[in-house]
């Protein structure tokens, strides 16, 4: 090839080559800083968190009651108190949102009434937490008659959580690849031999995450509760891990949080931030976990 | 070493490991300017590993370590200041199932110009040309010219294997890697896409992975046998056919594994 001129000037840098380079160079860059720029304030906030924290952190502050009008001691009431909320709204809303989504993705054919229920779903998860606080009281406190109670507080928050767990649910099934499913139905299996033998042994770990991460939301939350059936202060047994019944009220650590920052006078200062630790230690620890067995069932399944 | 008039690529003990998994051990080859080459072997020897080494594609997967030399077109391409993108636009690779872009037959053949060139720098006149010169070689115009709008995974996959092809000739490659490209297809695909590489044979050196020894017997020059990542027989197809040297590639051609 005398026409290229020597070959060792094969597959140099062309000057458009090069402009491409450095664009390509520059997004990198930018696409990295943002993802760090993510980073920062976290490490930000539970750093200062921390620092402030300090004083009051230690066994002791989870397992002790609050003491002087909350102005000293520790949050046990309100650590139960969110553990119950949590767990009850999650065991209601995450069997009938994954049962709804599997129906949706697997069951339902695309015809008016099916895209009727995809709006209804839609629409709800965007409806603010104050309105469902609103609905929970209207409906479950007053026309269901459970009165202010963990009962009506655990399933407003598990109203409130459901259409995202459908959504979710429905985003981990819908990765499962049709081929999986075609392979199924040609052996004869009916739908439902189908979902429990391929679709949700591939798909379990999407949906487990998509339903952990409502725990962060569930445990946040503070409109929904306040109206429903937290309360600011009840005593119970200190370290007592089954201090309430269904029908009483409870304290939470959101509302704990909310109550030592704004409604008490001359708090101790770093509980407000002890509370806020512990809000955030236990959803991070949640999380955590799903992170671990979503990698441990990852490695599992390989296509 | 032949001149550079002579072979298009060299590799000189080329390996090639997926994480701790050895693809390629020790691939010693030199494919011929503007032949046909194919490659052929049981399934997981390292037919395509071997072709995607030919333009870098493999280093998209961090795990991937490759040593050794690939000699491209006279030049080791992994000297430091080889640019990758020159490196694949002279380089380009058409795959098992046809992947048209989902954009018109138009924008994906030009696709490659627009990307390598200023907007400015390009008239609509010239890529008129570019369009019509591509889909000429390939032996789309007449079928598609008054089609260039459609959108392109509508047509059917032989059109859309041949569009594939088309899409890389703007560019002025002078390599063609092939894997498997007629896999999708049938018979009479088939043999338009084997038409369509005697037509583009001499303009191009083109090396096609395939599982069917007819194809390769019938379509190529010169055939490579590999298995399980090493490179057992190079020779003539003709030769590697009627009087393979190495007793396993008889075995292989004969149908006795793989
Ligand atoms: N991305 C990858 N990661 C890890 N291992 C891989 C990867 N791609 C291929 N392999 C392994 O490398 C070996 C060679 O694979 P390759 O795809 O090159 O074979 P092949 O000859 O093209 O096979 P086939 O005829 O089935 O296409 C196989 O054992 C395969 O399992
Ligand atoms: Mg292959």
């Amino acid at each position: 090839m005398a026409s290229t001129g020597p070959t060792t000037q094969r597959f140099a840098r062309t000057a458009q080559a090069a402009r491409s380079e450095r664009a390509q160079k520059v997004a990198k860059w930018v696409f990295g800083a943002m993802a760090l720029a993510m980073v920062a304030p976290l490490i930000g906030i539970v750093t200062y968190l921390l620092y402030r924290a300090w004083p009051s952190l230690g066994w002791e502050f989870l397992v002790d009651l609050p003491r002087k009008g909350m102005r000293e001691g520790g949050i046990w009431p309100a650590f139960v108190g969110t553990l119950y909320l949590v767990t009850i709204s999650l065991a209601v809303a995450a069997p009938i949102g994954v049962l709804a989504a599997i129906y949706l993705n697997e069951y339902a054919r695309d015809n008016w009434f099916n895209r009727l229920i995809n709006l209804a779903v839609i629409n709800l998860a965007g409806v603010p937490s104050i309105v469902h606080a609103l609905f929970g009281l209207g409906a479950f406190v007053y026309a269901a008659q459970f009165g202010f109670s963990i009962l009506s507080a655990s399933l407003t928050l598990a109203i409130m959580t459901l259409p995202v767990i459908i959504a979710s649910t429905r985003e981990a099934l819908a990765s499962v690849p049709r081929a999986f499913r075609e392979a199924c139905w040609n052996v004869g299996a009916t739908r439902w031999q189908t979902i429990r033998a391929v679709v949700l042994p591939n798909s379990i770990s999407g949906i487990l995450t998509g339903i952990i991460l409502q725990v962060s939301r569930a445990a946040g939350e503070t409109a929904p509760i306040m109206f429903t059936g937290a309360v600011f202060y009840k005593a119970v047994q200190r370290g007592d891990l089954f201090p309430y019944r269904l029908g009483d009220q409870c304290m939470a650590l959101s509302m704990h949080l909310y109550t030592v920052s704004t409604q008490v006078p001359n708090v101790k200062e770093s509980i407000p931030y002890a509370t806020a630790i512990v809000l955030l230690g236990s959803v991070l620890l949640v999380n955590a976990t799903a992170i671990a067995a979503r990698v441990f069932m990852r490695r599992r399944k390989r296509w | 070493m032949s001149g550079p008039g002579e072979l298009s690529i060299i590799t000189r003990g080329l390996n090639l490991y997926y994480g701790a998994f050895q693809a390629l051990s020790d691939i010693s080859v030199g494919i011929r300017r503007g032949l046909i080459t194919s490659m052929i072997g049981p399934s997981g020897c390292g037919k395509t590993t071997l072709l995607r080494c030919f333009n870098r594609v493999n280093e998209r997967y961090d795990y991937v370590r490759t040593t050794g030399e690939i000699i491209v077109l006279g030049r080791n391409i992994y000297d430091p200041d080889v640019s990758l993108i020159e490196l694949r636009k002279s380089v380009g690779m058409v795959f098992q199932r046809p992947n048209p872009l989902p954009v018109s037959v138009y924008e994906n053949v030009v696709f490659g110009l627009r990307i390598h060139s200023d907007r400015s720098a390009l008239k609509r006149a010239d890529l008129d040309v570019a369009v019509e010169k591509a889909l000429t070689e390939v032996g789309l115009w007449k079928d598609l010219r008054d089609r260039l709008k459609v959108k392109a995974t509508t047509l059917q996959l032989e059109q859309q294997q041949k569009l594939c092809i088309a899409r890389l000739l703007p560019l002025k490659p002078e390599v063609i890697l092939m894997d498997e490209p007629c896999s999708a297809l049938d018979v009479e695909g088939t043999r338009g896409i084997e038409e369509l590489m005697f037509e583009l044979k001499g303009r191009y050196t083109i090396v096609i992975v395939t599982h069917n020894m007819a194809q390769a017997r019938r379509a190529s020059d010169e055939s490579i046998f590999m298995l399980m990542g090493k490179l057992v027989e190079h020779a003539p197809t003709e030769d590697l056919f009627l009087n393979p040297k190495n007793p396993k590639t008889l075995e292989y051609i004969e149908g006795r594994y793989g």
